[in-house]
């Protein structure tokens, strides 16, 4: 594919200033319009000349978009709000520390002061066969270039692969379905409330798409609830390089504890799949356990189950059980016990 | 706007992908259009049948009341058919048009199934049914010729009746034929595309190009079919045709029909009375 880099094609460029002109121009344009948030995927693909919208709805000036405010039930938090205001929000790093903690190890300081976590969820997948403009099944070609025996798929999915294997890189993902976040969506039959773990779609349902948003839809609001305020929270991120990277793989739990009971946990992890795991299975499993490694290697073991490497990323396999294993237990109960 | 869609390999090559997805509306509206159009011509248009030749009136008293027209295997084979069919239709074309779930695994497994179907069929009306019933023979092409010839008002005499399949349910059989045989053979090699558990998983099969056309295949011949399930479905439900239709489910038809519809030495049929087990057998099929 030949990349011309920094000439973006002509696209006519449209600033609402309110959510309600926001969705009649995503509306007006459908399949032809783009949304437009921090710009950090957009840009790429505008600029690589990958897709090429007529019509881009920059959502920058929509500042009913933006902030976190303190609700009866929990947290709202405006799909325009920068990674860095979440990452440093005093409320947010107080009772749902997960989401602080996944929010500031997303890529750079830069990346984060103009990052959105509405544009986080809602990113594209990295599979460079995809983003190099390859007819692969998520352009709505025929083939997945990563799943072949010579692929480059050291960074794709070991679960839920359907034809495409390529993973979603978002990191507060998983922070948001372990704290059982509701996502609010706008569409043309008007606004929905949708779970987390609903809003993300895998390749079995939609291989050209990550999310469930349609053409004409704006994800305008995530809300927190207080449900899981204040429970012992984990998150751990594995990159190549510790600052400005996309996932290898992170997980993200938010559990209750009653003495040393597990009572209640919510676990996920994302770059495992197409889509952020919500582990129900492992969840089911320890409730009622002991919080101890025994606990941890048992959810490790579980969480891989149906696991299938592709050619170069075998190795996500005792990652993935560690992360799981580590945050049921901690790193400390960890190392005590290996 | 094309009716294939095409895509740059990564050598360059300028390679089909699969077909426009339109494709699916203009078989859709083929088939509807094709049904009221017949459904007018039939109500208003249409002249009373006539065949030459006459029934010698003992044949009433020699035949059953009940003509065994289709085995419960042969029967057995078409609903299976059928049910594999409208899944693989519904599975391939509802994601397509927005309706979206999980169908790549049903989609291939409805297709295991039509394929098993198939190939039971082939052997079943190769070596158990009376193979040559649905190919068209001279005495169609000639009766077909003097249907058209008096259609336009020019002189002809009137066409025999049919044997056990009339020639327009031949022909849509040969149609149907082609358009499975290439949505069964493409599909068996797009099985190795997809982890199925069956086939190695091997994309480097074949070249770009060829499995673009294959796709490509797969798909005009499965928008085909919904044109020619809809045509199926809307003669199966036809007033005129329901004795046929109750043949298929039951699997015999009343001799009034057959004597008035079918040439017994065309479609021969034992004079004794279907017992269970002959009906069982079908030795008419």
């Amino acid at each position: 594919m030949a990349v011309i880099r920094d000439v973006m094609p002509a696209f006519e460029l449209l600033q609402p200033t309110s959510t309600a002109e926001a969705q009649t121009a995503l509306q007006q344009h459908g399949a032809d319009g783009w949304v437009l948030a921090g710009g950090l995927d957009s840009f790429d693909w505008l600029k690589d000349r990958i897709k090429k919208p007529k019509a881009v709805i920059d959502l920058s000036g929509v500042e009913e978009l933006k902030g976190i405010r303190e609700t009866s039930e929990g947290l709202e938090i405006g799909a325009m709000t920068t990674l860095t205001e979440v990452a440093q929000h005093p409320l947010v790093k107080e009772k749902y520390g997960v989401l602080a903690q996944a929010a500031a190890l997303v890529a750079s300081p830069q990346i984060r002061n103009q990052g959105t976590i509405g544009g986080n969820v809602s990113q594209d997948t990295r599979c460079w066969y995809y983003r190099a403009g390859w007819p692969c099944y998520r352009a709505g070609g025929n083939i997945c270039y990563a799943d072949t025996p010579v692929g480059r798929n050291r960074e794709h999915a070991i679960l839920g692969a359907d034809r495409c294997v390529a993973v979603n890189p978002s990191d507060t993902a998983p922070a948001l379905i372990a704290l059982d976040a509701k996502f609010v969506v706008r569409t043309r039959k008007g606004e929905s409330a949708v779970d987390a773990e609903d809003y993300f779609v895998g390749p079995e349902v939609d291989i050209t798409r990550l999310t469930m948003l349609q053409p004409g839809d704006l994800l305008t609001a995530i809300r927190i609830p207080s449900t899981w305020a204040d429970a012992t929270f984990y998150f751990e991120k594995v990159r190549d390089r510790n600052v400005w990277d996309f996932p290898l793989l992170n997980v993200a739990s938010a559990i209750k504890l009653s003495g040393d009971t597990i009572e209640q946990a919510r676990l996920s992890v994302n770059a495992a799949a197409a889509r952020p795991l919500r582990l129900k299975r492992v969840e089911d499993a320890i409730r009622g356990q002991q919080r101890n490694a025994q606990t941890g290697e048992m959810a490790g073991k579980l969480a891989v189950e149906g696991a299938v490497p592709l050619t170069f990323n075998a190795y996500k396999i005792p990652l993935m059980r560690n992360l799981v294993k580590r945050s049921i237990t901690g790193v400390q109960e960890v190392a005590w016990a290996s | 706007m094309g009716i294939l869609e095409w895509a740059t390999s990564p050598w360059g090559q300028r390679v089909p992908i699969h077909i426009a997805w339109f494709l699916i509306w203009v078989s859709l509206i083929a088939g509807l259009v094709f049904l009221v159009v017949h459904a007018i011509y039939v109500r208003y248009f249409a002249k009373a049948k006539k065949f030459a030749g006459t029934i010698p009136p003992e044949l009433n008293d020699r035949l059953p009341e009940r003509i065994a027209r289709h085995s419960l295997t042969a029967r057995l084979f078409h609903w299976v058919m059928a049910a594999a069919m409208f899944v693989l239709l519904f599975t391939a074309f509802l994601p397509k048009v927005g309706v979206q779930f999980d169908w790549v695994t049903y989609h291939w497994i409805a297709g295991i199934v039509l394929t098993a179907s198939v190939i039971f069929h082939i052997v079943h009306a190769s070596f158990f049914l009376d193979f040559w019933s649905i190919w068209p023979d001279k005495v169609d092409l000639q009766d077909s010729w003097k249907r058209v010839q008096r259609f336009f008002g020019r002189a002809a005499s009137l066409p025999r009746r049919s044997g056990k399949y009339p020639l327009d349910n031949k022909l849509y059989h040969g149609v149907i034929i082609l358009c499975g045989f290439a949505v069964i053979l493409t599909g068996i090699f797009m099985m190795f595309r997809v982890r199925t558990g069956i086939f190695p998983r091997n994309p480097y099969l074949f070249g770009d190009m060829t499995w673009g056309l294959m796709y490509v295949l797969h798909g005009l011949a499965g928008v085909g079919l919904i044109a020619l399930v809809v045509v199926h479905v809307y003669f199966a439900i036809r007033p005129e045709k329901l004795p046929i239709t109750y043949s298929m489910i039951f699997g015999t038809m009343k001799r009034d029909f057959y004597l008035h519809e079918h040439d017994p030495e065309r479609w021969v049929v034992s004079p004794n009375p279907p017992s269970r087990e002959s009906r069982g057998l079908a030795d008419a099929d």
